[in-house]
């Protein structure tokens, strides 16, 4: 069993009353720890800047290989609570790489290989007796095309819980997850209509119910938004928005716009001469695309190249 | 005069006809055409010897058994012995051939022995009916003779579930190999084991395949026809009494393909008529199979 602290995290948290009611029904889930009810409510964009706070997920030197080759050299960065972190680079620069080792999606890589530390609340994930389908229940994920199961779109959310063996109320905890995934107003009738029914957008938050119905802190998105037309797009990221006062989010996007408008903290990465991803400059979004640090880093911001 | 045309850009017309093309198609409909011209005759003539025969008799052929006499001679042996068969398949065959599939496609790593094991299976499959055999002979009928009773039904069934076995493996491993990466992905990022992964998710995605590639390997069992000669079909007639079934499973037996080689060569004008209405009857047997797996396909597929 993992043996996480986040006291820290728990006085943080931002609560409204439909929330109250979710942590209820996630307090029922074993192993995961407990969400309290904060202080005051305040929006996540006038929070404690990063720094303050002790970071969700740290990379701490993290090099990652496909068999012989380096695909991640040396990165360290850190993913602040309940903030968009966008990782943004050209193709090849690791940026997907780096996010499925986050909740060892890369594992299912018969040939990948991390090096370095990937601490998750203070714990190293990679430690040999971490279960990285316990991994992957804390830290979830949307893909970058739409990738509900075969089934109904109230089997999608519940099949997470159900396998976990979630005791309490599944059809609450369904419709509460649909809520904050912003679709349940479409879907409310048809929860037994299959997912793939829906359109690519709906898709799409359907897939972030179901990640968000395991009650995970951390979601990774990588590209949720590549197939997606600008309504559906914009739908995604003003529900990002929603989620940030309650999760913590890292989103891989090729669209510059994109993490300038819907992210916190900005990591940019590119490839080096030994193809192998690094980064270059990291930090507030606003910072990154106003007032770059890296030549390189301006050039790709402003589409110079890339 | 329009902007392009005064540019100097020749007009879009129409090219001449594409007698190559037209030609290809041409040759592809007459080799589909050829095909269905060869089933049909076969068909054709086989019903056309078998109408007499059975208008005559009725369900008689259905439950008498084999004899020496034309007019008394059926094929109740011959449907017991086939149904008996695919039982066999379906309890040793389907499992084990499924299972190694999973094994082989979710759970065993990509090494250079998986490789050579996957290519031996395929090698497998292309080995001639009659030396399965021959394996039956020496190890259901031989080795294992005071377990199997020696040349007997159940001898017989374990070699035709051997025959069928890389199939099974082959076409299974097709099938869940073609389950999109995505699915088990999501299963994955959810938190889901390797083991649910494969059961709730990978299996019944891949359900409609395997259930088509098994039943085709069901179809070419029941069609089997060496193998069982030389591990206990009887030629020719044969009683099984007041045996009940289980003493039947460890005694001589024969099956449909059997019967139908065995009327065949009989010298009376009379079992030319009787061998067609046993094709008939195994292509009916055949066919019920077939229809079966895929009304349970399109159950499986509505169901996910």
């Amino acid at each position: 069993m993992t043996n996480v602290d986040v006291t820290a995290d728990q006085d943080m948290t931002v609560i409204t009353a439909d929330q109250v009611e979710a942590a209820t029904a996630d307090a029922t889930l074993p192993p995961r720890p407990l969400v309290g009810v904060g202080p005051a409510s305040q929006p996540a964009s006038e929070a404690e800047p990063a720094a303050t706070q002790p970071p969700v997920v740290r990379l701490e030197n993290v090099s990652i290989y496909y068999g012989m080759f380096r695909a991640v050299r040396e990165v360290t960065i850190d993913i602040a609570p309940r903030r968009i972190t966008s990782l943004i680079g050209p193709s090849g620069s690791g940026k997907s790489t780096l996010l499925r080792s986050i909740n060892r999606m890369n594992d299912l890589v018969p040939s990948a290989r991390l090096e370095g530390r990937l601490l998750y609340h203070g714990q190293d994930i990679y430690d040999r007796d971490v279960d990285p389908v316990e991994v992957r229940r804390r830290i979830g994920m949307v893909f970058q095309k739409a990738n509900p199961f075969p089934k109904s779109i109230f089997d999608n959310v519940a099949f997470g819980p159900r396998i976990n063996g979630y005791k309490g109320d599944l059809a609450e905890l369904v419709e509460t997850s649909l809520r904050r995934a912003a679709l349940w107003d479409e879907v409310k009738d048809k929860l037994k209509q299959s997912g793939l029914a829906l359109s690519g957008g709906q898709q799409q938050r359907l897939c972030i119910a179901r990640a968000i119905a395991t009650s995970p802190d951390v979601i990774l998105m990588d590209e949720p938004c590549s197939a997606l037309d600008p309504r559906s797009t914009l739908q995604i990221e003003e529900l990002m928005a929603e989620l940030r006062e309650q999760y913590t989010i890292v989103i891989v996007t090729h669209n510059m716009q994109q993490a300038a408008r819907a992210s916190d903290q900005t990591i940019f990465l590119t490839m080096g001469d030994d193809r192998a991803g690094f980064v270059i400059e990291q930090g507030e979004t606003r910072q990154i695309f106003t007032n770059p640090k890296n030549r390189l880093t301006e050039d790709y911001v402003s589409g110079r190249f890339g | 005069m329009t902007a392009i045309a005064s540019a100097g850009v020749r007009p879009i017309g129409r090219s001449g006809p594409d007698w190559r093309g037209m030609a290809f198609q041409g040759l592809l409909l007459f080799s589909l055409l050829f095909s269905l011209a060869v089933l049909a005759t076969l068909l054709l003539d086989i019903v056309q010897r078998a109408v007499p025969v059975i208008a005559e008799r009725g369900t008689d052929i259905l439950t008498r058994p084999t004899s020496s006499q034309p007019t008394k001679a059926g094929v109740a042996q011959g449907i017991f012995g086939t149904g008996m068969m695919a039982v066999f398949v379906i309890a040793f065959a389907f499992p084990i051939g499924i299972m190694t599939a999973i094994y082989l496609e979710e759970y065993a790593r990509d090494s250079r022995l998986t490789r050579f094991i996957s290519l031996n299976i395929r090698n497998l499959a292309g080995v001639p009916s009659v030396v399965y055999g021959l394996l039956g002979l020496s190890i259901f009928v031989l080795t294992l003779g005071p377990l199997t009773g020696g040349r007997s039904m159940i001898a017989g069934g374990l070699t035709l579930a051997v025959l069928v076995l890389p199939i099974v493996i082959i076409t299974s491993s097709e099938a869940i190999r073609a389950v999109p990466r995505a699915l088990r992905e999501a299963g994955y990022g959810v938190g889901a084991s390797r083991w649910e992964v494969t059961r709730k998710l990978v299996v019944p995605a891949a359900a409609p395949g395997i259930l088509t590639g098994t039943v085709l390997a069901l179809s070419r069992a029941l069609g089997e026809t060496a193998p069982l000669i030389l591990t206990g079909a009887v030629l020719g007639g044969f009683s099984t009494g007041n045996k009940d079934i289980i003493e039947q499973i460890f005694g001589r037996f024969t099956v449909l393909p059997v019967t139908v080689f065995d009327f065949a060569r009989k010298p009376q004008a009379d079992f030319r008529e009787l061998t067609a209405a046993a094709i008939v009857v195994l292509l009916v047997i055949t066919l019920l199979a077939n229809a079966i797996a895929i009304l349970l396909r399109n159950r499986f597929e509505r169901a996910t």
